[in-house]
């Protein structure tokens, strides 16, 4: 047997296939860069060619394809935000979502679950109700589930009143969905490689070419990199975590603190819980991926830091949680923990869009709401990219906003306090 | 827990303590609204040594830390009177 796997193994007839080209020099020159090999930034490569048939474009990731912080989050799919903007931003990626695996003939394991945000105190059922009448208006399917359907649809959870948070009610979001974040990111990198993109790993951005009018930043012209300096039409930023760096590179300065989100996998168990369960006031989401594994997470951490450190505090914290509403866990044990470093903006919306630069286009503030928004960034950043305008869709999320005193306040977020 | 010294308490465990933001200067108070937004809004956000605000909360005070955000180590933590030396009056309602 092992011989017939060698042979099969050194077999020419069976060529692994490769889902990246191998690496390949820099051209002198690219119509766009983009800078940054993440969900975000491969979609937008990605859409670039397939809605576009732009191909003269370079992916410039300083480590590989989706080792930042796209396989970093905790995988959930929903659009039952608050504000009508992101309601109807997300809901365009969540429809996006649904045709992915599709799109790329690859298995991105998006599977429906059911979306619970718990509420815990009247205030945050007034806040549900809203959230639902304004989903239910922009067309989402939410609705306000009060505690004894609710006990009935997620009979797993502890309805003890016996808790420091008794459990009242929850906002119930069916299209609520998890995928498998690696698969996204590879299956863009594969779809836009294949349509003539270039995809350089390795390559890491070490300065901007701008050039200068009376002093201040005008229009972008090339990248330096550590493999040398390349000419660029118009250059994006997806650099989810190091926003503020990059934006600094190309000289000005965004309302963004990069600041670590951790999570943590507990040992496979028997597949017990179906829903996505969230809980603003516990600071929690878990839901069970198709290994059986608990995935958790909490609120971010308490102070910035550019590093993807756990620590114990998160744990204890996470897990005095955790055990108000799935008692058992106490008996379970972490298999893996890990953090991710989040761009946290003062309204938890995200910036996309044009910056002070000519030529040059941002997208970050992706806090914790970046994996669920990948296809719709991909598509309309690409829109942008080619037409040169800025798409209705994403216009509210202008870095101007903050020059205008127009912030929009996603109180829909997650992993943040309201 | 990681710790933390506060200038009037001595170490401390961090979760006794609040971040509070970077130190920047105040702008006048009939400044543009750039400088503004800039204040308000606009973060350095340095992935290196960084000065900020931080507050005990238990005894209400704040304090200047420095810390480097690139392995999450405190370098330095000091009495906000070592940098402002002078008291600061706002004089509400002046600019009718």
């Amino acid at each position: 047997m092992p011989f017939g796997l060698l042979k099969f193994g050194l077999n020419k007839g069976h060529p692994v296939p490769r889902a990246l080209p191998a690496a390949s020099d820099l051209r002198d020159s690219y119509d766009i860069v983009i800078i940054g090999g993440g969900g975000h930034g491969l979609a937008t490569a990605y859409y670039l060619a397939k809605d576009w048939g732009i191909t003269n474009v370079a992916v410039l990731e300083k480590g590989y394809v989706g080792g930042g912080n796209t396989g970093r989050n905790t995988a959930i799919i929903r659009s039952n935000y608050l504000t009508p903007e992101g309601v109807k931003f997300y809901d365009e990626s969540v429809t996006l979502y649904k045709d992915l695996a599709n799109d790329f003939d690859m298995n991105i394991m998006y599977s429906e679950r059911g979306h619970f945000t718990l509420a815990h105190t009247d205030s945050a059922i007034r806040t549900m109700r809203w959230r639902a009448e304004v989903n239910k208006h922009m067309g989402i399917e939410s609705e306000l589930v009060l505690r004894d359907d609710l006990q009935k649809m997620v009979p797993q959870l502890n309805y003890s009143e016996d808790v420091r948070y008794p459990i009242m009610g929850a906002l119930y979001h069916a299209p609520g969905a998890i995928a498998r974040h690696d698969a996204v990111a590879w299956g863009y990198g594969a779809g836009a490689a294949q349509r003539g993109a270039t995809i350089h790993q390795n390559t890491e951005v070490m300065g901007l070419e701008i050039t200068r009018a009376n002093g201040s930043p005008q229009r972008i012209t090339g990248v330096h990199t550590n493999r040398g300096t390349i000419k660029a039409g118009k250059v994006i930023q997806c650099v989810a975590g190091m926003s503020g760096e990059v934006a600094r590179m190309a000289g000005f300065k965004l309302p963004i603190k990069t600041i670590p989100l951790q999570a943590c996998v507990s040992q496979p168990l028997k597949p017990f819980l179906d829903a996505i369960v969230v809980s603003g006031s516990l600071h929690v989401y878990v839901s069970q991926s198709s290994r059986g594994e608990l995935v958790m997470g909490g609120s971010t951490d308490p102070y910035g830091v550019y590093m993807t450190r756990s620590t114990l505090d998160f744990k204890e914290g996470l897990m005095m949680h955790m055990m108000e509403l799935l008692p058992f866990i106490g008996e379970a044990k972490l298999l893996r923990q890990w953090a991710g470093m989040t761009d946290m903006t003062p309204d938890f919306a995200p910036i996309m869009g044009e910056t002070p630069v000519d030529n040059y286009y941002v997208d970050a503030g992706w806090g914790t709401w970046g994996f669920k928004a990948t296809p719709v960034v991909g598509k309309r950043n690409a829109e942008m990219l080619a037409t040169g305008k800025v798409p209705d869709l994403i216009k509210p999320f202008a870095l101007q906003r903050f020059h205008d005193f127009q912030l929009l306040g996603e109180k829909g977020a997650a992993s943040v306090g309201h | 827990m990681k710790i933390m010294t506060c200038p009037l308490n001595g170490p401390r465990n961090i979760s006794e303590f609040a971040y509070g933001g970077e130190v920047k200067d105040l702008p006048a108070p009939d400044c543009d609204n750039e400088t503004w937004v800039d204040y308000v809004y606009l973060q350095e956000n340095l992935a290196g040594v960084v000065k900020e605000w931080w507050y005990h909360t238990p005894t209400a005070f704040w304090f200047i830390a420095e810390r480097d955000t690139r392995t999450d180590t405190i370098l330095k933590t000091y009495a906000a009177s070592e940098v402002f030396k002078e008291r600061v009056d706002f004089q509400a309602g002046d600019k009718e």
